[in-house]
């Protein structure tokens, strides 16, 4: 009594071994939930289904430069050790194609609307960045606040959020700029570092907290402590970062010729706004059946570059590359500050990535940050 | 209780044909128990949808009863497109989609006792013919009441005998302006900003409701200005193309509003600085 114990037993239980991390897998298993975990598919790393840590891209890094992103595989026994894939976590909320409602034509003429169930399970995702709780904390806003959603909120309330902490940025990502990475900061139930000889363990939330009390934790000891302090700082040190500009000032920027610029070079083909974590644009469209008694309301991902996107009958507000790409950028970097109080950019370099022919975004906000000569 | 994003079956129950391609649909609820469609203001829309084709925003025109006292929501509309012509082959006993109300109307309580200049451009502009039923049917509320509509050219203007019955009611002032007009127009040729000039308006205590092509919102904003209506004074009634009406889907944004749900109806001094922006 009133004698403390010594010194490592006061340590709280953090530390996961790395061939303990199975058991993380069984517990959600065991919980019930689906587990969706980082694999290697078709030379990129998606989420997918997963029951065993066998599955998880061990020892796979990558290579990402504007228009480039490859992986490659080395001996490592980390299974982390990449930034970010072309997807992460958007698709499970915000779904790239679903129904919204079905219209019946009943025998007397009038018609029956129907909300349209969601089928979702309990599911547990593993390998969460930190840009992509940011974006998900976005799209919570802007799918969740004012009107509501409800099969986003569904969704949305399905998901148990395992991030792990980002050790490899790649040469694309700005993270660290934008204040969203790379280590998770706020949105999951439980986050991970992973580290040479397994998995420093946080919580997030009360379920988190749960589950941290059914894993066999150990104590780290000061020199884990010191590895994970060394690793962040590390990770910290990207190569790009966001550029000073002035949000509100970018939609009044329009005769400048960075526009043209980039207008040259851009195909609008919306791969950055379909790799985007934050973005939402989506389009209605009916879906009748063939005996013309049924009818789907669908949405579908959409683009602020698609050709239809802005058409007004006999107009196309923004009918050109040049307006297309200002809408995109003014928007993502300048609008949305004003809608919910931050950038839409959560630095995850995906967009200079994944656009076919290397535009890097942050160049352009920096040349409009130039005298015109 | 109908989910709210979920739309309401609606029985098409009178069609009317105000020109060739404009004409007025009277709808009756089939289920006249939920209220909140029926709670919509002038300024505001609907989605109405078609069965297996789509839907489309249309402004509310105005809601009147049946000769057994049942609600009848009226919309005007002008055949353009895919969704609007498939409206225009809707006869009495079909039935549509609505869902609504949504957005934002005309400021109308911020207007009690205070003269309305309400300024329209282009074909059948809905929005604010409701707004003129709006204050005929409350007439005592508001003072003054100018309505001022530019078409481009005098075949455009419909509801002309409307617009001869407002002349006629004490207290109001109408002045139509067509760019180009037949040899019958007795009124202005020219251009709308041409006829504010001549307004005989009291500035300090006008509210103006615009709704039309935004350059010609614009400058009708600019006239009433320098005559010395106070900015905030003016609202105007935006489009864009609108897919959710719910501020999601992302198709009508305008900077960093959602027309379909911060609009359509904005506070000029709101809106000044992207309007007539290109590509805004
Ligand atoms: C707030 C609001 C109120 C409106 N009120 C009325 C009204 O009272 N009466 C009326 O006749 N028209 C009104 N319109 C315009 C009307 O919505 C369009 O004419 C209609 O959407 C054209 O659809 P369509 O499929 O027939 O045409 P298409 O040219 O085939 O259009 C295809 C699609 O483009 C989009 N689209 C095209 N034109 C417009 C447009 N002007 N505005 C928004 N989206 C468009 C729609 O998503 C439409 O489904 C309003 C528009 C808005 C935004
Ligand atoms: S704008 Fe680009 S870097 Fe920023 S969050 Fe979207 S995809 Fe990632
Ligand atoms: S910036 Fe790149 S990815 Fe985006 S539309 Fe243009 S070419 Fe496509
Ligand atoms: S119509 Fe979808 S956001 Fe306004």
């Amino acid at each position: 009594m009133g004698i403390p114990d010594s010194g490592d037993s006061m340590e709280p239980a953090d530390f996961l071994p790395r061939h303990r991390l199975q058991s993380l897998l069984d517990h959600l298993l065991q919980q019930g939930f689906e587990i969706l975990a980082p694999q290697l598919r078709d030379g990129a790393i998606l989420f997918r289904p997963t029951q065993h840590v066998d599955q998880l891209p061990r020892g796979v890094t990558q290579q990402q430069a504007p228009g480039h992103y490859r992986l490659q595989q080395g001996d490592s026994p980390r299974c982390f050790s990449w930034a970010n894939g072309p997807q992460a976590i958007k698709p499970l909320t915000f779904t790239p194609q679903e129904t919204l409602w079905r219209s019946e034509l009943q025998a007397d003429g009038s018609l029956r609307f129907h909300e349209a169930p969601v089928v979702t399970r309990a599911t547990a995702v593993i390998g969460v960045r930190g840009c992509d709780l940011a974006a998900l904390a976005l799209q919570d806003r802007h799918f969740l606040e004012r009107i509501e959603d409800p099969l986003y909120r569904q969704r949305r309330d399905s998901l148990l959020l395992i991030a792990v902490d980002c050790s490899h940025p790649a040469d694309t990502c700005f993270c660290a700029s934008t204040g969203d990475g790379p280590e998770a900061q706020t949105g999951f139930d439980l986050a991970l570092t992973e580290l040479a000889e397994g998995y420093r363990v946080r919580a997030g939330s009360v379920r988190g907290e749960g589950i941290m009390r059914a894993l066999p934790l150990v104590a780290s000891d000061a020199a884990l402590r010191q590895e994970a302090i060394e690793q962040a700082r590390r990770a910290r040190q990207q190569q790009r970062a966001l550029p000073d500009f002035d949000p509100a000032a970018l939609i009044q920027q329009g005769e400048h010729p960075a526009w043209d610029k980039v207008a040259d070079a851009c195909l609008s083909c919306g791969n950055c706004t379909s790799v985007c974590p934050s973005c939402f644009c989506h389009s209605e469209a009916e879906a009748p059946t063939l005996d013309g008694q049924q009818s789907e309301h669908q949405r579908q991902w959409d683009s602020c570059f698609s050709e239809g996107h802005s058409y007004i009958h006999g107009l196309h507000v923004r009918p050109d590359t040049r307006s297309r790409y200002k809408q995109w950028l003014t928007h993502k970097f300048g609008s949305w500050v004003e809608q919910y109080g931050r950038s839409g950019c959560t630095g995850c370099g995906r967009c200079i990535s994944w656009c076919p022919v290397g535009i890097d975004p942050l160049q352009v906000l920096r040349e409009l940050g130039e005298e015109v000569k | 209780m109908r989910h709210q994003q979920l739309p309401a079956s609606a029985e098409v129950v009178r069609r009317v044909q105000e020109t060739a391609d404009i004409f007025t649909l009277q709808l009756r609820l089939d289920d006249p128990s939920d209220p909140s469609l029926l709670t919509i203001q002038p300024g505001q829309f609907n989605m109405l949808g078609v069965f297996g084709v789509g839907e489309v925003p249309i402004s509310f025109k105005a809601l009147t009863n049946d000769h057994d006292g049942t609600p009848l929501l009226e919309h005007t509309i002008r055949a353009v497109g895919r969704v609007t012509r498939a409206l225009s082959a809707l006869k009495p006993g079909d039935r549509i989609g609505v869902r609504g109300p949504f957005g934002h109307g005309w400021p109308l309580a911020e207007a009690q006792a205070k003269d309305v200049c309400v300024i329209t451009g282009g074909l059948g502009c809905a929005p604010a013919v409701s707004v003129v039923e709006h204050l005929f049917v409350n007439r005592s509320a508001f003072g003054r009441i100018h309505i001022i509509q530019g078409v481009r050219h005098s075949d455009d203007l419909i509801w002309r005998t409307q617009y001869e019955a407002w002349a006629r009611k004490p207290d109001t002032e109408v002045q139509l302006a067509a760019d180009s007009a037949a040899p019958d127009w007795p009124w202005f040729s020219g251009r709308v900003t041409e006829l504010i000039k001549r307004l005989s308006l009291q500035p300090e205590r006008t509210r103006v409701y615009c709704c039309g092509p935004e350059p010609m919102m614009r400058a009708s904003a600019e006239q009433l200005i320098t005559q010395g209506v106070n900015e905030d004074a003016i609202w105007l009634s935006l489009e864009r193309n609108m897919q959710c009406a719910t501020g999601h889907c992302g198709h009508c944004q305008f900077g960093a509003d959602f027309i379909c749900r911060d609009g359509p109806v904005f506070n000029y001094p709101h809106i000044r600085d992207r309007l007539g922006l290109k590509g805004v």
